[in-house]
């Protein structure tokens, strides 16, 4: 049976074969550059299509784990478990999808260190998918940290101009919130006396320890979202990170949060989510106007996409704590849209600066004369992003808005007023880039989207438009998972809530 | 059948806009023409099955969103409303395209336009066959897409990028209320199709929830939210100053998108939700206020517009100020025969202004024109029968539908009826009398272009002129050829379930309305015709000494009552300099102040007192891994130990 087979780590660890295989390449550095890329996207694709086979197999009736591995590691110290339910599964996916076009998209402005680029990224893989399938704590700790080292090593090594200041900052906050995480699973352990992840979220923690457990984990997972007001390095990361980092950052990093969030936070944390609710609304409905408000000064391509995706991730955060069913699928919903829409976005602005090396708003202006494709390309991702009715970007934002109607109207409709804002910022930078007459001089002669290009796009095109038009196959994937978690939650609310009501008899 | 009405245009927007190299200029001008001449052709006979033949259809398509308890699919509802607008929309639509195969056809880019044109259409018989609010959003804002490419179609134009761009985001303030009325649909009623919302509708009369902190009426803030979203696309007053500025786009599209189809939506859409609104008196009361306020400030506006254009879009703007109070006083049949009529009468208008300026080498400014009647007699004439339409002259359309809509205003009596009444009078004049300046000042008097512009006036081609025509014949006979059905004894038997109105029908107070109150917009529309022919023929230094003399008021209502200064100092600058302020203080010196860059500082200061900086950050991080690892991994060693 192919199910007996250990799925999920052929999944997590392909990858790393291929850096085995980069590893032993030899010869002249173009050929070693040249091999390198091709391993790099064979086994990013062949990833792709392993994870899909999880997808058709996947049983999407039930909320239990699936393709579950349990095995000794460490000297029986540390459990390897893995498996996946609805909610890890689209984010594996997402991963796998994602990773064959950084590949494609660094295929010609990396030309340093081409080997240790494809490794780097490559193992990257292998942690971010990790992440989505431990089912241990000391795992999952491992890979999510893990995760940190290639991406710092990939803005740091072929990043831009101010490399150092943006990796320093990166690092810096992370580090912040991971030290309290890892604190926080210490004392999980020392309290449940296990790690396993499963074990955990059946567990029920004491009301008091689950606040402080709550914002131990929400500084690591508010840091990676990111949240206002620690969402300051995102943009400088952004900025210098090349093409490829940044569609992996936007794409995947970020979601690791709202994944830790669905993971830990509510399933383990209820009483604590359900207290700091209105906190994260305000930081959130406050991410969404203030960071709109920001994007709009943009002069800087890449920054402003990265404040876009801050107030984006306002809507996500909105919509997992509201605790009800389209509020989570919706914020799932989205950030897998999100992954989608502002990577292509990172691909759209990799595009010109590997033409003009210049991420600079005012160096545009008047494209479409000379890029009819590009422009194409770009005016679709724009309505994606700001969510468009057929787009992906709708499904996610609309089942955000209706869960948090139900719980707070003054929430929902100052979220609505990002709908404005959204199409400000990205509107006015289109207008910018692409509309009006060609002037400037160095831009005479700059080319439209090669053929590599339109491969690359394509694909990212149809899927943002399947996902706004036939969502069905990926909410159906969500659906009995999220359902769990949000009955799970409600019993453990409902519980509290009574032992309050009948301490409160009982005092009376 | 109804399947291939809606999306043979879409078919055929995509072959024109991705084969368009290919297929060259002709072949995308005949491919979308075609498919939504094919498109016309079956609204007519659906219109006749459906609207003559009393039934209702439903298409189911596909699962859209499903989440829980929300489940919202694709699905077409064919009624008597929507094969009305199918009519209005195909049949305009058609006409524009071939239209624009003459207007066009200087221009480079001709596969895009038509592409657009296509893509437009196909959005807009969404919204129109529409069987719940979510669908109808997606239509919604797809015409707001459409247009907005449309607007900014001559990219190199600095002011129409401004234009479209403004467009979209005004539409978008609306689509804010719109998207809240949404999700309060589903709150209250827990569906969002069309069907079960309007049948259960009265269940809800008098429920209250609670809503940005106040206890609030459901039904009222429901209607006034969606009412919002219909004020945004409809252009009405506060939300109107998108429309003059989308005039920036071709010709052909302020016939279809800004004159007889997008900016109908929002008619459409209360019509289409009477049964909401009719339950909900407060929100009709404000409705028949803002139309009819909207009705007299844009007609006021439109009396001293020197762009052609303008003054139409103006007269647009103020016609869907009638719809509107029709529709608070709940004459809805009259006020869907009005959009009816007006998409005949105001497309040819449009399409007529575009061969004038087509045959005037692209000037739109009037007082450049005149005296050109001469030179092409077939618009000059195509132009009086839209404006005598559009002024209520009897027997063309306008005349039917437009007295319809104030009689029904004038029966709906005290308070906001009698307000609408006196606006709606008022307005007629006006609108009598800016129709006959723009007619006296186009094409009568001295010549006031260059010889050489004038040596160009010719006549436009057959292409151009035959849709003028077609239009022209609708506009002279659909008042009296439809007017039993729309708002006559028919009008059970047509409307059938599609329109819904509480209590009496107020069509059968208007039409025992007393006989000067049937003959006063005549009057007024005479009046006005003659004040104007006075004015521009007669005397045409009294309108210069006018505007002299009365400077204030003249430059008010040139300057459109100063609504775009006032956004601009309210809304606009304010956001940037928030923004700049967000960025530059609130990021830059607060969070990374006394964040990162804080603590950087510090840390700089003690690395350079132990001599540590040059080991670089990577390896601080590294090593900071390390030792969690190694703590980890001493824990794991301490707990096997107790294990054993």
């Amino acid at each position: 049976m192919i199910t007996d087979l250990p799925l999920l780590s052929f999944v997590t660890f392909l990858p790393l074969f291929g850096v085995l295989m980069i590893l032993l390449i030899r010869g002249d550095k173009a050929m070693v550059a040249r091999n390198a890329r091709a391993v790099a996207l064979f086994v990013t694709i062949a990833t792709f299509l392993l994870s899909l086979v999880l997808w058709v197999l996947f049983d999407p009736t039930t909320a239990d784990f699936q393709f579950v591995e349990e095995a000794e590691w460490l000297m029986g110290g540390i459990e390897y478990r893995m498996g996946v339910d609805g909610i890890s599964l689209l984010f594996v996916i997402l991963t796998t999808f994602l990773m064959p076009f950084c590949i494609l998209a660094s295929w010609k402005s990396i030309t340093d260190r081409v080997q240790d680029f494809m490794i780097a990224f490559l193992l990257l893989e292998t942690l971010m998918i990790g992440v989505f399938c431990s089912l241990d704590l000391v795992l999952f700790y491992l890979f999510f940290e893990g995760g940190l080292i290639p991406m710092y090593l990939i803005i740091g090594v072929w990043g831009g101009a101010r490399k150092v200041y943006a990796s320093f900052k990166f690092f810096l906050y992370t580090l912040a919130g991971s030290v309290l995480m890892l604190l926080a699973l210490i004392a999980m352990y020392l309290e449940a006396g296990t790690t396993s992840i499963p074990a955990l979220m059946s567990y029920g923690f004491d009301a008091d320890l689950q606040t402080w457990f709550w914002l131990a984990f929400f500084a690591s997972f508010a840091v990676k979202m990111p949240m206002w007001p620690v969402h300051t390095w995102l943009p400088d990361a952004h900025v210098e990170a090349p093409t490829a980092g940044s569609v992996i950052l936007a794409g995947v990093l970020l979601k690791m949060g709202g994944y830790g969030f669905l993971r830990f936070s509510l399933p383990m944390f209820p009483i604590a989510s359900e207290l700091f609710a209105p906190m994260v609304f305000t930081l959130s409905v406050v991410a969404i106007i203030y960071t709109s408000l920001v994007a709009l000064r943009q002069e800087d391509m890449k920054k402003l996409i990265a404040y876009s995706s801050v107030a984006h991730m306002g809507f996500v955060t909105i919509g997992l704590f509201v605790f009800n069913q389209q509020g989570i699928e919706g914020s799932i919903f989205q950030m897998l849209s999100h992954g989608i829409v502002s990577g292509a976005l990172f691909l759209c602005v990799g595009v010109i600066y590997d033409r003009m090396h210049t991420r600079e708003i005012d160096r545009y202006g008047g494209l479409v004369n000379r890029m009819p494709s590009y422009a194409l390309v770009f005016m679709i991702f724009t309505m994606a992003s700001i969510g468009l009715p057929g787009t992906s970007g709708f499904v996610g934002e609309l089942l955000i808005l209706v869960g948090v109607f139900k719980v707070n109207t003054l929430v929902a409709a100052l979220a609505t007023t990002g709908l404005v804002l959204g199409a400000a910022y990205m509107l006015w930078l289109y207008r910018r880039v692409i509309f009006g007459e060609l002037v400037k001089e160095d831009l005479m002669d700059i080319l439209d989207l090669d053929k590599r290009e339109v491969a690359l796009f394509a694909p990212l095109i149809l899927v943002v438009l399947w996902m706004g038009i036939y969502p069905e196959p990926i909410l159906n994937v969500l659906h009995v998972s999220v359902e769990n978690l949000v009955t799970h939650m409600e019993t453990a609310l409902n519980a509290h809530h009574n032992i309050g009501a009948i301490a409160m008899e009982g005092a009376r | 059948m109804y399947f291939a009405i809606v999306f043979l245009p879409l078919i055929a927007a995509i072959i024109a806009g991705f084969g368009g190299r290919w297929l060259g200029d002709r072949g995308a001008q005949l491919v979308t023409c075609i498919a939504v001449v094919i498109s016309a052709l079956l609204s007519i006979y659906a219109f006749t099955q459906i609207g003559l033949g009393h039934q209702t259809v439903h298409v189911e398509l596909l699962t859209w969103v499903s989440s829980g308890s929300f489940d919202v699919n694709w699905a077409l509802k064919i009624d008597t409303l929507t094969v009305v607008m199918l009519v209005v929309v195909n049949g305009v639509s058609s006409l524009v395209h071939i239209y624009s195969i003459g207007y066009m056809s200087h221009d480079p880019a001709k596969p895009r336009f038509m592409a657009y044109l296509s893509l437009f259409t196909f959005a807009m018989l969404m919204l129109v066959t529409a069987d719940n609010f979510v669908q109808m959003f997606f239509g919604w804002e797809g015409v707001g897409l459409a247009s907005y490419l449309l607007i900014g179609f001559w990219y190199k134009k600095p002011a129409a990028n401004a234009a479209a761009i403004k467009a979209f985001l005004v539409n978008r303030v609306g689509d804010f209320g719109f998207m809240l009325g949404i999700l309060a649909i589903f709150l209250t009623f827990g569906v969002m199709d069309f069907e079960t919302v309007f049948a259960t509708a009265s269940d809800h009369t008098g429920e209250t929830f609670e809503f940005l902190g106040y206890q609030v009426d459901v039904l009222t803030t429901i209607t006034m939210l969606l009412f919002i979203g219909a004020m945004g696309k409809s252009a009405q007053l506060g939300l109107h100053t998108w429309l003059p500025d989308a005039m920036e786009g071709p010709t052909p599209v302020s016939a279809l998108i800004h004159a007889a189809t997008m900016v109908t939506a929002g008619v459409f859409m209360v019509a289409r939700c009477s049964p909401l609104f009719e339950l909900a008196p407060f929100t009709l009361d404000v409705v028949i206020f803002v139309g009819a306020s909207t009705a007299i400030f844009a007609a006021t506006v439109g009396l001293v517009q020197n762009d052609i254009k303008r003054v139409i879009a103006y007269s647009t703007c103020s016609q869907l100020g009638y719809m509107f109070f029709a529709l608070g006083v709940s004459a809805y049949g009259a006020a869907i025969f009005h959009l009816f009529t007006h998409a005949f009468f105001k497309a040819l208008l449009f399409l007529g202004s575009g061969s004038v300026i087509h045959g005037m080498s692209d000037e739109q400014d009037m007082r450049k024109m005149g005296g050109i009647w001469r030179h092409m007699k077939g618009t000059y004439a195509l132009m009086w029968i839209g404006s005598l339409a559009l002024i209520g002259i009897f027997p063309f359309a306008g005349y039917f539908s437009k007295d319809m809509i104030l009689e029904s205003a004038y029966a709906a009596g005290e308070g906001m009826g009698e307000y609408a009444f006196a606006m709606g009078i008022i307005a007629a004049f006006m609108t009598a009398f800016y129709s006959g300046r723009l007619i006296f000042m186009t094409f009568h008097g001295k010549p006031r272009a260059s010889e050489e512009v004038m040596s160009h006036v010719h006549e436009s081609p057959k292409i151009m002129m035959i849709p003028l025509i077609i239009l022209a014949i609708g506009a002279v006979i659909a008042g009296f050829v439809f007017y039993e059905y729309f708002v006559g004894h028919d009008y059970d038997a047509f409307w059938g379930e599609a329109l819904f109105v509480a209590g009496d029908n107020i069509l059968d107070a208007a039409h025992h309305v007393p006989a000067w109150v049937k003959y006063l917009p005549l009057v007024m529309g005479a009046a006005g015709l003659g004040l104007s022919w006075f004015f521009y023929i007669r005397r045409p230094d009294i309108p210069k000494a006018l505007a002299e003399t009365n400077g204030p008021i003249y430059r008010f209502l040139l300057n459109k009552w100063y609504f775009d200064e006032l956004y601009d100092l309210i809304f606009v600058r304010p956001a940037k300099w928030i923004g700049y302020q967000f960025w530059k203080i609130g990021d830059g010196r607060i969070i990374d102040g006394l964040g990162p860059d804080g603590v950087s500082g510090a840390i700089a200061w003690v690395a350079g007192k132990a001599r540590l900086m040059h080991t670089g950050y990577l390896y601080h991080y590294a090593f900071a891994m390390l030792i969690g690892v190694v703590a980890l991994l001493t824990w794991y060693g301490v707990r096997i130990g107790d294990v054993q």
